[in-house]
């Protein structure tokens, strides 16, 4: 079933000298994929996935998440839409320094009308589920990288949305961190999660499902793996 | 967790910026605290020394004529009609919507008597009201208890050499001169003193009086007003306010309240400023926060709501110190403006409005950053997307 449909996806930085980031992609992505958006510096990775967070308004083109034209909503609708289908996962982890790791996972909540215990139940479960049940606590600062970015992805998690989109979320981690990350990413994916990524990283291709490279705001690949590593991380 | 959680973990990261931004809207608001307390309590000090002024409404019988009398020169005037004043009208009063600023009623008769074969003016009054309102009668000797005792001013004892516990006759009675006044620099130096029913009886005046003086003790007393009502109660009388005392005192009150306003108004403007500014750079200081917060799904509206809250909660804390800091300031400045009678008033009113002059501010001034902040497109404010 496809979850994602984009047509004719295009995204133009007009100035004294204009860049074309994205210049006329489609794209399906059915429901329940692991796929990796690759490509180097300045193919239009990063801004096609703002563009499919509904975080960048596109030049032209249609983006389709779950039946909902992304962009013939308006902006508060748009706030509505990623905090009840998306869930974000940044490099940079983008953690709040001052909220602990269960306040930072219940942060996507924070505007939603549920019960407090109802909130707390639900990332504490979610931290369980990323193995941070006891890191509960502790503020950013006194987490280490992988900490981080699991919490991070618990926060993604926590509101079950259909679709996670993940911005490089290795990008500043050891080989060894980045590895569980993947894993734990993939175990997602073979739990049903539907994943979007960008890397850069050739060696995260691997895990993926289907790998897709950008090249100059073009589709230049799109291809399945046949035996990915999530097999054997299972 | 909800957006006050989020607000409060912040304003404790960020002691210093909110401890400035709490110093900016204290100072306003402890300026406007203590110029209100002060203006307050002078007020309440004008009222008691009104009170020590004495009568500030005198009502007289009506007259017909016009009077003849400029500077001490006196010409004799055509009377027409003399109307008098019964003691009984004198009840009336009671009647009137302003009663409760009405602190004594005095009525007088006067005439003229007899004594040591010199012509001198008598006046009959009630000794317990006139004393109580005529706080600068100081009397050497003892006020009147009894209708057969005097006591004299000081120029009037001087010109008959009366002395205190002497014994004069007038119309074939015998009086006991009980006091001296002490000089007061007025009319009443020339007085002899008695009680108002053996003056009645002088000068055949049963149940009538010559003249009352009314004392309306309260700074902010619609004096005009009392004087209409007292008019409309008493038909036959003439009744007028002893204007210049009042309205000079209310005067100045008056220009003391414009000017803490207008000081207030200036102090409240800079620390709004100083509010609009800290939060300012609050919300460029969290561009990447609030990037955070949009991307997972806040509404601009959330947004708001959130820098609001966080300005509201220290406003809150600028009102409550505001107001105790003013008040402090009060306690500290009264002692050199007011030289007795200090009141400080612990108003609840006054806290109230402190706190919500504080809030009010404080969620105006920081309108801006916050809507400023929601328009913030969540990739500019991310940066990593």
């Amino acid at each position: 079933m496809s979850l994602i449909k984009i047509t004719s996806l295009s995204k133009h930085y007009l100035g004294a000298d204009t860049v074309v980031a994205l210049d006329g992609i489609d794209l399906e992505i059915h429901s329940g994929s692991f796929v990796g958006m690759m490509g180097p510096s300045g193919s239009g990775k990063s801004t096609f996935l703002s563009i499919l967070g509904g975080l960048c308004q596109p030049g032209s083109g249609r983006v389709v998440v779950n039946n909902i034209d992304l962009y013939a909503l308006g902006s508060e609708q748009l706030a509505d839409f990623r905090r009840e289908y998306l869930g974000f996962v940044f490099q940079a982890f983008n953690l709040i320094p001052y909220l602990t790791a269960l306040e930072n996972v219940m942060l996507p909540m924070a505007v939603m009308s549920l019960p407090a215990r109802e909130k707390r139940r639900r990332a504490q479960e979610v931290l369980e589920r990323v193995g941070l049940g006891t890191r509960v606590g502790h503020l950013p600062n006194q987490l280490s990288g992988g900490e981080q970015e699991r919490v991070a992805i618990a926060r993604a998690l926590v509101n079950k949305p259909p679709l996670i989109l993940a911005d490089e979320p290795t990008g500043s981690l050891d080989s060894a961190t980045s590895s569980e990350i993947m894993a734990l990413l993939a175990e997602l994916h073979r739990e049903g999660q539907t994943i979007v990524m960008v890397t850069h990283n050739p060696e995260n291709q691997a895990w993926f499902h289907r790998t897709v490279s950008l090249r100059d705001g073009l589709v230049a690949s799109d291809i399945a793996t046949a035996a990915p590593l999530r097999a054997a991380a299972g | 967790m909800n957006l006050r959680t989020i607000a409060f973990n912040n304003l404790r990261r960020r002691k210093g910026r909110m401890a400035f931004l709490l110093a900016g809207l204290l100072i306003g608001v402890a300026t406007v605290v203590t110029l209100f307390s002060l203006t307050t309590s002078l007020t309440l000090d004008a009222e008691h020394k009104l009170d020590s002024y004495g009568a500030n409404i005198v009502i007289t019988p009506k007259r017909d004529d016009l009077s003849l009398s400029y500077g001490g020169i006196t010409l004799a005037g055509v009377n027409v009609t003399q109307n008098e004043l019964r003691m009984a009208d004198l009840q009336r009063i009671g009647d009137i919507e302003n009663f409760n600023n009405v602190a004594g009623i005095a009525p007088k008769v006067l005439g003229a008597v007899e004594i040591k074969g010199v012509r001198v003016l008598l006046m009959g009054v009630s000794p317990e009201v006139e004393f109580a309102l005529k706080r600068w009668w100081n009397v050497d000797g003892r006020t009147l208890a009894e209708d057969n005792e005097l006591v004299v001013g000081s120029s009037a004892a001087q010109r008959l050499g009366l002395a205190t516990g002497e014994q004069v006759i007038i119309d074939g009675s015998d009086f006991v001169i009980t006091g001296i006044l002490q000089p007061t620099g007025s009319q009443d130096d020339e007085l002899v003193i008695g009680t108002l029913a053996l003056a009645q009886r002088l000068f055949a005046k049963e149940g009538l009086v010559s003249l009352v003086e009314v004392a309306a003790l309260c700074a902010g007393c619609p004096i005009e007003e009392m004087v209409e009502q007292i008019a409309a109660v008493l038909p036959q009388a003439e009744v007028n306010a002893i204007q210049q005392v009042v309205k000079t005192r209310m005067h100045a009150l008056a220009q003391f309240q414009t000017f803490a306003l207008g000081i207030s108004a200036v102090v409240l403007f800079i620390g709004a400023l100083v509010v609009l500014v800290t939060m300012m750079g609050s919300v460029n200081e969290r561009t990447r926060e609030i990037g955070i917060f949009r991307a997972l799904g806040f509404r601009r509206g959330h947004v708001v709501a959130l820098i609001e809250i966080e300005a509201v909660t220290v406003s809150c804390f600028a009102g409550l110190f505001g107001y105790l800091l003013g008040m402090a300031a009060t306690r500290m400045i009264l002692p050199f403006l007011v030289e007795a009678h200090l009141e400080i008033i612990w108003d609840l009113r006054l806290a109230g409005g402190a706190l919500l002059l504080a809030v009010v501010v404080g969620a105006l001034a920081s309108l801006y950053p916050a809507l400023h902040a929601s328009r913030m497109e969540p990739t500019t404010a991310l940066r990593a997307l």
